[in-house]
């Protein structure tokens, strides 16, 4: 189902400093360990919630939601008579978050929940990396003001440590300890092109 | 963005950006819980110098859905009429900690000068400015258009799309209109054709420089252009003078001119199937849009009215969301 382009080149330059080139850095996972490790948070997810009933599996833009529209395709494999389309759905937290006036003006993305709606199912939250757990929390605060969900659970692809916020993630498909002058950049299949996630600059 | 003074303005990348803006703000309007923490704790003043009713409530209820404070600020029974100045009004609610000014003024121009006079640090929105700008109602006109003129079914508010080819017809009395100019020029940085139709008495000194075609025959342009949007313009008798008959220095009687430039059942169905009839309201029902264009299913008034309130929460969050920073 991944059928990306091939792998970068498997010796990418190091560039002392990490000048944000495209391959700069150090590459942790290719797309085969992020397509295993969305296969295995499918099977966590199934088996945590008992199965895929009442799921609702929201990405938060822009990588979030291809993720979530991964992992739905995964548990439509394994649960039949599932449609991708109506677990997966994506939910902009752009207008939730607390931080909007430290950035440059934010372009808007769609929010667009499954048609069954939220109230009383479990929702899972899908995004790219978990970090300082702001955008989690604007993602629940957005939530409050859409439905009343049984339980929110958290996926991420990448847990990078530095939470400044009470909030963990469910199902991790990689801890990744890193320092707080590295970036870690997820680059996916639908949005960059690639399925990779690196880590640029630090002394590492 | 700092400022939204004029259609003028906003080239083509930006004017997309704010409709792409307002497509979102206008799905979270379908919600349950419509409000939004997107500006809380700014204050928005709403200035008006000027009569208006679905103007300033839309900037209320977008302000408000925004979690944003407002302040209404008629001129009438105000200070003003003790004859106190634009700046001197503007100063004061300033120091009442305002973050953006919505202003409306008889007297074009003046949004301009309160925007770069210096007197006020805040973001000032244009509400209509005499006879020259209302760049919210031309962005509403252009949503509203996207919408139903580009919208497919997977992209059913025209996401990213500009107006390329659509041919946009303005009817009526352009001479007072601010609503004809900003349309004009909005609806032409975003690829559309407009042609503005009306008498040649009511067509200002210099039309002919604007970006668009002038004719003085409705029923010629309908029938060789086949517009696929008609927007009819609101015959401002208020600025006409005229006497009780209803005869103006422009023409010679309602009648005549709801004969040549008015809207009614014929010349619907002239239009082509796809088109939509606008108007920026308020009506004048059998002046200028006859009851039955105005009440007809292509009719896209009252969804004007709607899409206004998402673009100017859209406007509002442009020019509010990341300012704290520039003020401090």
């Amino acid at each position: 189902m991944s059928s990306g382009p091939a792998l970068p080149d498997p010796v990418p330059p190091v560039e002392p400093g990490g000048s944000g080139g495209e391959d700069s850095g150090a590459e942790v996972l290719g797309q085969p360990e992020i397509a295993r490790a969305l296969t295995r948070i499918a099977h966590e997810v199934l088996e945590r919630n008992k199965g895929a009933a009442d799921l609702v599996l929201l990405g938060i833009p822009t990588r979030g939601l291809p993720l979530a529209q991964r992992l739905a395709a995964r548990l439509a494999e394994v649960e039949p008579g599932l449609d991708p389309a109506a677990v997966a759905g994506s939910l902009d937290v752009t207008m939730y978050r607390d931080d909007l006036h430290k950035h440059p003006t934010r372009p808007l993305g769609a929010t667009d929940l499954p048609a069954a709606g939220i109230d009383d199912r479990v929702v899972v939250l899908v995004d790219d990396v978990l970090f300082s757990g702001r955008t989690i929390r604007a993602a629940l605060d957005a939530l409050n003001d859409l439905g009343r969900p049984r339980a929110v659970q958290l996926a991420v692809l990448v847990d990078r440590g530095h939470r400044e916020l009470p909030i963990r993630a469910d199902y991790v498909g990689k801890n990744l300890p890193t320092s707080l002058v590295e970036k870690v950049r997820v680059r996916l299949v639908e949005t960059d092109g690639v399925d990779s996630v690196r880590i640029d600059g630090g002394t590492r | 963005m700092r400022h939204l003074l004029s259609a003028a303005d906003l080239d083509r990348a930006t004017a997309i950006e704010v409709l792409d803006a307002a497509a979102q703000m206008a799905a979270t309007q379908a919600r349950e819980i419509k409000k939004l923490p997107t500006l809380r704790g700014r204050t928005v003043v709403n200035l008006f110098f000027e009569d208006s009713t679905r103007t300033r409530i839309s900037f209320e209820t977008a302000a408000k859905r925004l979690s944003a404070d407002v302040i209404n600020f008629a001129a009438k029974g105000s200070s003003v009429s003790k004859g106190e100045s634009l700046k001197d009004t503007a100063q004061t609610l300033q120091a009442m900690g305002a973050d953006a000014v919505v202003i409306r003024h008889p007297a074009s121009g003046a949004p301009h000068r309160l925007a770069h006079s210096g007197w006020v640090g805040t973001s000032v929105v244009n509400a209509g400015d005499g006879t020259h700008q209302h760049p919210t109602q031309a962005l509403l006109d252009a949503y509203t258009i996207r919408r139903h003129l580009t919208g497919t079914t997977g992209n059913p508010d025209g996401v990213g799309n500009d107006l390329t080819g659509l041919r946009v017809a303005i009817v009526g009395d352009v001479l007072h209109s601010r609503v004809a100019r900003s349309n004009v020029q909005l609806l032409h940085t975003l690829g559309a054709e407009v042609t503005l139709v009306s008498p040649p008495t009511l067509v200002p000194v210099g039309a002919e420089a604007w970006p668009c075609s002038i004719s003085y025959h409705l029923d010629a342009v309908l029938a060789d252009q086949q517009p696929d949007a008609i927007m009819m313009l609101r015959v401002q008798r208020e600025r006409m003078g005229g006497d009780r008959t209803g005869a103006t220095g422009f023409f010679p009687s309602p009648l005549e001119y709801t004969r040549s430039f008015g809207l009614d059942a014929r010349r619907l169905r002239m239009l082509p199937d796809h088109a939509i009839v606008l108007h920026p309201g308020p009506m004048n029902r059998g002046l200028e849009i006859s009851a039955e264009a105005a009440d007809s299913p292509r009719a896209v008034i009252l969804e004007q009215v709607a899409n206004g309130v998402a673009v100017r929460m859209a406007v509002l969050y442009l020019l509010l969301a990341q300012e704290r920073e520039t003020l401090a």
